[in-house]
């Protein structure tokens, strides 16, 4: 844990990346990356909000530390979910982990991929990854979630402080 | 274990839940609800289960884990627990310990799987001292896929050898660690079981003679996840 949190610093003072299909990747892929134009809850969601919906998943950081998935369950279409409340659970070796929502709104899709192909949110978290997409019911609380920069810097506390 | 001990562990107050016999749906209930509805930490210590009990992790198909002629024909309760990892075959032999802690009561423990265990494990290790080599195994060998790094489930063994199942639920604002210790266990009752598809790296290595003298204590152990 402590070689992993050196890197990471080291990554992010160098200003390390890599060429990837996805050229906003900051960071290289072992290292927990952050995406730009996403906006992220302290629980590690990541929230997309293009027109009148908005994508949510979990960060490369929270599938990092929770390992190889192998399960994940999923809203209902149509459910309302709660701003931090669950929404679902991901089960990966031993554990399973509530995922939040970082907005309230109406499911709208789910990625039903993900039950035959629950690694997706490990190799690829904020693209193929993706879990839903919400009709956000009060879209002035994405106001209230970390930008990149502030995410970053809270795993790094996080990390930091374990 | 002595307070001394236990200083030199950073042990959030719990309160202790200690009991004997209850059937193991019922301990599972009473976990959850705890879990999702307290504010407590809790410490629950159930010294066996009433009867045979087949218990899967929350993703656990019957038709690939369990044996469905022999589980149905003997009438073996199934029950699929809350938390995830693999399948555990229970009975009167069976003790189980299990934490329930707030996230941020032990500063230094993330709510995470490993950091949990590397936690669980300094407590373990200082009441099995002097009983065996007690310490975490890595569960399997460390992939890379496509780049990404994975990490590996972590065991409880003596040596090499594996004596108990563990699992977790993380929430929000909790976490639940249980254990299942194989204090005692009848082999007859592996019988039930399918061997995982997904076999540690571990077992491949075993010497012909460990292989030979623990086959039965083993692949049962190894059934557990």
């Amino acid at each position: 844990m402590a070689l992993r949190m050196w890197a990471s610093s080291t990554a992010n003072a160098l200003r390390i990346s890599r060429s990837t299909n996805n050229s906003q990747l900051s960071l290289t892929r072992c290292f927990s990356s952050v995406l730009d134009g996403l906006k992220y809850a302290t629980s590690h969601e990541w929230v997309k909000h293009e027109g009148d919906v908005a994508t949510i998943g979990i960060t490369d950081h929270a599938q990092d530390h929770l390992g190889e998935l192998v399960f994940v369950e999923l809203p209902e279409i149509g459910a309302t979910i709660t701003k931090g409340g669950p929404f679902g659970a991901v089960e990966s070796v031993k554990a399973t982990s509530d995922v939040n929502s970082p907005i309230s709104g109406e499911v709208v899709e789910v990625n039903s991929s993900l039950s035959d192909s629950p690694g997706s949110i490990n190799t690829s978290p904020y693209a193929e990854g993706w879990m839903i997409k919400l009709k956000p019911s009060s879209p002035t609380e994405l106001n209230s979630l970390m930008n990149p920069a502030e995410y970053t810097k809270f795993c790094e506390d996080e990390d930091a402080a374990h | 274990m002595t307070l001394p001990l236990a200083r030199n562990i950073r042990l959030p107050l719990m309160n202790l839940l200690r009991l004997k016999g209850l059937p193991i749906l019922q301990q599972l209930h009473i976990e959850e609800r705890l879990l999702r509805t307290s504010l407590d930490n809790w410490c629950i210590i159930n010294d066996g289960t009433d009867a045979l009990t087949t218990v899967m992790g929350i993703s656990g198909k019957p038709l690939e884990l369990l044996e469905l002629e022999f589980v149905i024909q003997d009438e073996i309760p199934v029950i699929r627990r809350f938390t995830g990892g693999g399948t555990v075959i229970v009975d009167q032999g069976t003790i189980f310990v299990t934490f329930i802690c707030n996230k941020d009561v032990i500063p230094t423990v993330q709510p995470y799987p490993r950091p949990i265990m590397n936690w669980s494990s300094l407590l373990y290790k200082e009441i099995f001292e002097g009983i065996g080599d007690f310490h975490l195994r890595e569960n399997g060998t460390f992939m890379k896929l496509q780049d990404a790094c994975y990490q590996l489930a972590l065991d409880y063994v003596f040596g090499d050898r594996k004596f108990g199942g563990n699992a977790q639920s993380i929430t929000k604002n909790r976490w639940i660690h249980h254990t299942s210790f194989l204090w005692n266990y009848d082999v007859k009752s592996m019988a039930y079981l399918k061997l995982p598809l997904r076999a540690p790296t571990y077992r491949s290595v075993c010497s012909l003679f460990s292989y030979l003298s623990f086959v039965f204590l083993f692949l049962y152990i190894t059934c557990i996840d």
